[in-house]
């Protein structure tokens, strides 16, 4: 311009050291709406990643309930009147750990039987004088198939007393169980995410309306609307992203630290209680995953508001 | 440039508040818009600026009908416009330069390609050894003059000031009136709303626009 004379502008600030003509962002990066926000996104972040890490523990500790009942099959063999119970579980043993997929088929001895019915009949009881039967574990082989059929055929025939209980009603149960838990629990997930969508409209809508004459500035110097949707866009992405990875390392952190003190505790009774409903609380990588996930989500869902909230404004400008 | 036939505004139910309005801003003019305090000259400038839709009536700016205007269009014709609000309006986490040099930003230009321009400018408004100031710490005079940077900055071919003298000195005044006179001669047109007699007095050539009672009284 002709009309003003040159200077020879200096490259940084004489007491801050700082490049002066560095850009600042439009959009001022931090104030105490964007705090709030910002602690907002991490509290629902955190609940939300605490439910979803929930409902995997769980869904985890299902399984492998189900696995280690699936896993054992019980031979029940019952007293009758001219024969010898104990030759009878002997027998059923030897049968069952002749089948292929049978890692092993073990008799339990009358001491452990004692020690088995003890809760209920009293410690010190002598077993022969009461007609209780006996129990034979046998644990299926993971990688080989057992022919179940075969096996129940073959004891039917040669023990008339001997009965296999491949614990299907129990599994059903189980079954049953796990999906009602698993399926609360994400129901749950699914209402803290809700309740986080709109925690997350109404304090973004709080911080863009500080903004707001921000934005008129822009929109009277000649900035396009995408270009204005643009800054705030990225300013809320980042203050989500702050909110969301704060939240989602905290229940990262929360999972590891209930892990290690429940294997802690596992040598404890309460211990072991813990860790047969809940399994170990190891949320796994599909966990971790799932946790990175919503936190991406949550920032990905502030910035989107933002930039609706910014084109609506825009819109009431003309 | 900018043409006003039988235009009306009111608010909502209200009594119309400005009636009839009919003017035309030629290139290369020279007017003020003066008036009692209440009159409707900010939102007679607001309505050239388009942020306003009047009620009734026809406004053309730059050759097109502003009610056929979409909003990249209306970008458009703003980039022409430059603006000094009454209230500044600068953006106090930016810096003296960076609000000077705003409405270039806001065009994605590189830095580096405006800095020169803009420190130019900021030097010859008074402001070369506070351009890395930011506007909480600058008076009221010196706001005044980093937003009519702002409004110089991208050589406008409409500059509109709403009491630009408002918060300054008579001798800083009469600098800045003359800031505006050299625009004008460079090719701009200026529209000055104000209603310092006395400021008007010293530009007799000038065209005044005057309002009263919500409608314009041009005296050439």
């Amino acid at each position: 311009m002709a009309l003003f004379s040159p200077t020879s502008p200096n490259t940084t600030d004489s007491e801050t050291g700082e490049d002066v003509w560095r850009h600042t962002p439009l959009v001022p990066a931090e104030s105490v709406a964007g705090r709030a926000l910002a602690s907002v996104i991490a509290i629902m972040t955190f609940l939300a990643a605490l439910t979803a890490g929930f409902a995997f523990v769980l869904a985890d500790a299902s399984h492998e309930w189900r696995g280690s009942v699936g896993q054992e099959m019980t031979i029940q063999v019952t007293p009758r009147a001219g024969r010898d119970i104990e030759a009878d579980a002997a027998k059923a043993a030897q049968i069952a750990g002749g089948f292929s997929g049978v890692t092993e088929a073990r008799a339990f001895t009358r001491a452990q039987s004692e020690e088995l019915l003890s809760p209920w009949l009293g410690a010190g009881l002598d077993l022969s004088q009461l007609p209780t039967p006996r129990m034979i574990v046998v644990r299926r082989d993971r990688q080989a198939p057992l022919d179940e059929i075969g096996l129940r055929a073959e004891l039917d025939a040669a023990l008339p007393n001997a009965m296999l209980d491949n614990h299907g009603a129990w599994m059903q149960r189980l079954d049953t169980m796990a999906q009602v838990v698993v399926s609360a629990a994400i129901g749950i997930f699914l209402l803290v995410l809700t309740a986080m969508a709109l925690a997350i409209g109404f304090a973004t809508r709080g911080a863009m309306a500080g903004n707001r004459d921000i934005i008129e500035a822009l929109h009277f110097v000649g900035a396009a609307d995408g270009f204005i949707a643009r800054q705030f866009q990225f300013h809320f992405l980042r203050l989500g992203l702050r909110g969301g990875v704060a939240g989602g390392l905290a229940a990262i952190l929360l999972f590891w630290t209930l892990g290690f003190l429940s294997r802690q505790w596992t040598t404890s009774a309460s211990g072991e209680q813990a860790e047969a409903l809940f399994g170990s609380f190891s949320l796994g990588w599909s966990g971790v995953a799932v946790i990175a996930g919503i936190s991406l989500a949550v920032a990905l869902l502030t910035g989107l508001m933002s930039r609706a909230i910014v084109y609506r404004s825009l819109g009431s400008l003309r | 440039m900018v043409r006003f036939e039988n235009v009306g505004l009111r608010y909502q139910m209200g009594a119309e508040i400005l009636r009839d309005i009919s003017f035309e801003i030629a290139p290369r003019t020279f007017q003020f818009l003066t008036g009692p305090s209440g009159a409707g000259k900010t939102t007679l400038l607001r309505l050239i600026l388009l942020s306003l839709a009047p009620t009734r009536g026809l406004i053309t700016l730059f050759g097109h009908d502003a009610a056929l205007l979409d909003k990249t269009a209306i970008t458009e014709v703003r980039r022409k416009v430059g603006v000094v609000f009454q209230d500044f309006r600068l953006l106090d986490h930016l810096t003296t330069y960076q609000n000077v040099a705003l409405p270039l930003r806001v065009q994605e230009r590189d830095e580096a390609s405006y800095r020169a321009e803009v420190t130019e400018l900021l030097s010859w408004v008074g402001l070369g050894e506070r351009m890395h100031v930011y506007p909480p710490v600058l008076s009221g005079g010196e706001k005044q003059r980093a937003a009519i940077a702002r409004a110089l900055i991208m050589r406008p071919e409409l500059l509109l000031a709403d009491e630009p003298t408002g918060n300054v000195d008579p001798s800083l005044a009469r600098r800045l009136m003359r800031l505006f006179s050299e625009l004008h001669k460079s090719g701009t047109s200026v529209v000055i709303a104000t209603h310092d007699l006395a400021l008007m007095d010293q530009f007799d050539g000038a065209r005044r626009l005057v309002l009263g009672d919500g409608r314009l009284h041009i005296y050439e």
